[in-house]
């Protein structure tokens, strides 16, 4: 049953036989990954396999070469109806700390006053209002991610698609990081679909794991997380979990103990 | 300089210098006036015409192709050979010294106007989009400002040719302003006035490239500080 769509839950985003050529390479093969209302799928794969191309389909922001990308039902042919959060920070070196949060809002034209105001309320809600009016460049890493998540969060999209987000940070940092982006999800009540090349990461998070194959990409694998919530790290450690992060590997062809 | 034997009348000394400024104070400033307008105005007529002609290039295949080398070829051209032209067709007013300048200075700041956009991250643009902004906002939110760091850098090169530019246009033909002066000086050997001339063009154009250093520090104060 892998990404087949289940009838008894409401697809928030799904991608149906979506394939990408990009001049002679065949990077998506008909590709089909439907995302439920308000689950979190992590998207794991080679590097290279194509997690980026797939995630930037389903912001919108490209278009498959074959098959559609649906949101809530529809087909999807611009972007700026899904938040999408890249690799990179990609903070505005010209803008304070506050004025970056409230970037997306800006650019979507709401008026800079209460942009503003919104931005600095968020940055209230996650006690980062000292950092308001600094410039990013001031910044540490962990800082600039969580800058750049809220930029991502204000918008109040229901639908998050995070590129490798903490793939630069360190791993304590990340561990931070990780439990605040639950933190968001859950004030968001939002769809999450985060691509990641962190076993551990994808489990921790999600409630499903797409494993994408090496190129042209498929989809190998779709292996839902039944582990309870809240999860801490000692998760980890447990039976259920060295089994799953068992069968990922060997998905993504890594040789298991 | 007595020391090498050089005659007063040819190198005078600096207290010669400030004696001639002191004399011909009144002179002097009268004829600066017109001078460091014709530069000001010639240089911020470049500053538009860059930043527009950069644009346009940036934008569009065709400009490129079609306006960038014949942008180039301006430049080739000497300058000096141009502005009697320009006198010749545009008679002994203002506007053929301002375009003097214009022509001396406009050049650098088109190439850093180009540049500075072509420099853009894409990745940018991209978060951009995302978010669903409009093309022009993308341009005044993310390409403008990132590319303005490479504009400043154009805009203090050419303003040191400001100043240059306003005295050949005097040189070719005027009544006024310090080119004017010097060749008249030229002629009945005031050499120690003439040293004062330059000084003062000097003067001139280090305090209109601190002032463009001053704009830069407060309209765009991020393009001085190192970014990570």
């Amino acid at each position: 049953m892998q990404g087949a769509p289940r009838a008894d839950i409401r697809p928030k985003l799904a991608a149906h036989g979506v394939s990408v050529t990009k001049g002679s390479v065949r990077i998506l093969d008909s590709v089909n990954l439907v995302v439920e209302l308000g689950t979190f799928v992590a998207l794991i794969g080679p590097s290279g396999a194509g997690k980026s191309t797939l995630l930037g389909l389903l912001a919108g922001l490209e278009t498959p070469d074959e098959g559609m990308v649906e949101k809530d039902g529809v087909t999807l042919t611009c972007p700026g109806l899904v938040a999408y959060m890249p690799q990179s920070d990609l903070l505005l070196p010209w803008r304070s700390v506050v004025a970056n949060v409230s970037l997306g809002l800006e650019a979507t034209g709401a008026p800079r006053r209460a942009a503003r105001k919104e931005a600095l309320a968020a940055l209230e809600r996650f006690g980062l209002e000292e950092f308001a009016p600094v410039p990013p460049a001031a910044l540490s890493g962990g800082m600039r991610s969580r800058v750049a998540l809220l930029r991502t969060a204000l918008l109040g999209r229901d639908t998050l698609l995070l590129d490798e987000p903490f793939g630069a940070l360190d791993a304590l940092t990340r561990r931070d990081l990780q439990g605040w982006l639950l933190g968001v999800r859950d004030e968001l009540a939002a769809t999450i679909v985060l691509v990641t090349h962190d076993v551990d990461e994808a489990l921790l998070l999600a409630d499903r794991v797409v494993v994408l194959s090496r190129r042209p990409a498929r989809v190998a694998l779709d292996l839902p997380v039944d582990l309870e919530r809240p999860r801490t790290m000692e998760i980890e450690t447990t039976d259920e979990f060295v089994r799953l992060k068992g069968r990922l590997l060997e998905s993504l062809g890594v040789a298991t103990p | 300089m007595r020391l090498f034997g050089v005659p007063a009348f040819l190198l005078p000394g600096p207290s010669a210098i400030a004696g001639a400024f002191w004399e011909s104070r009144d002179l002097l400033l009268r004829h600066t006036g017109p001078t460091a307008g014709e530069a000001v105005l010639g240089f911020l007529v470049a500053v538009i015409a860059g930043a527009l002609s950069g644009l346009l290039i940036n934008r569009s295949a065709l400009a490129e192709r079609s306006l960038y080398p014949w942008l180039v070829v301006s430049q080739t051209l000497p300058t000096v050979a141009i502005a009697p032209i320009l006198v010749t067709w545009l008679g002994y007013g203002q506007v053929p010294k301002v375009l003097v300048v214009t022509l001396f200075c406009f050049f650098p700041v088109t190439v850093a106007t180009v540049d500075g956009l072509r420099a853009t991250d894409p990745d940018l643009v991209r978060l951009m989009r995302s978010f669903g902004a409009a093309r022009w906002r993308i341009f005044f939110m993310v390409e403008a400002p990132g590319a303005l760091p490479f504009v400043f850098g154009g805009v203090r090169l050419a303003v040191t040719y400001c100043v240059i530019g306003a005295v050949v246009g005097e040189w070719v033909g005027s009544s006024e302003g310090l080119g004017f002066l010097m060749i008249q000086d030229k002629a009945q050997f005031e050499i120690p006035r003439l040293f004062a001339e330059i000084s003062l063009l000097s003067v001139m154009g280090v305090s209109l490239f601190l002032l463009v250093a001053l704009l830069q520090r407060l309209a765009a104060p991020w393009t001085l500080v190192r970014d990570r």
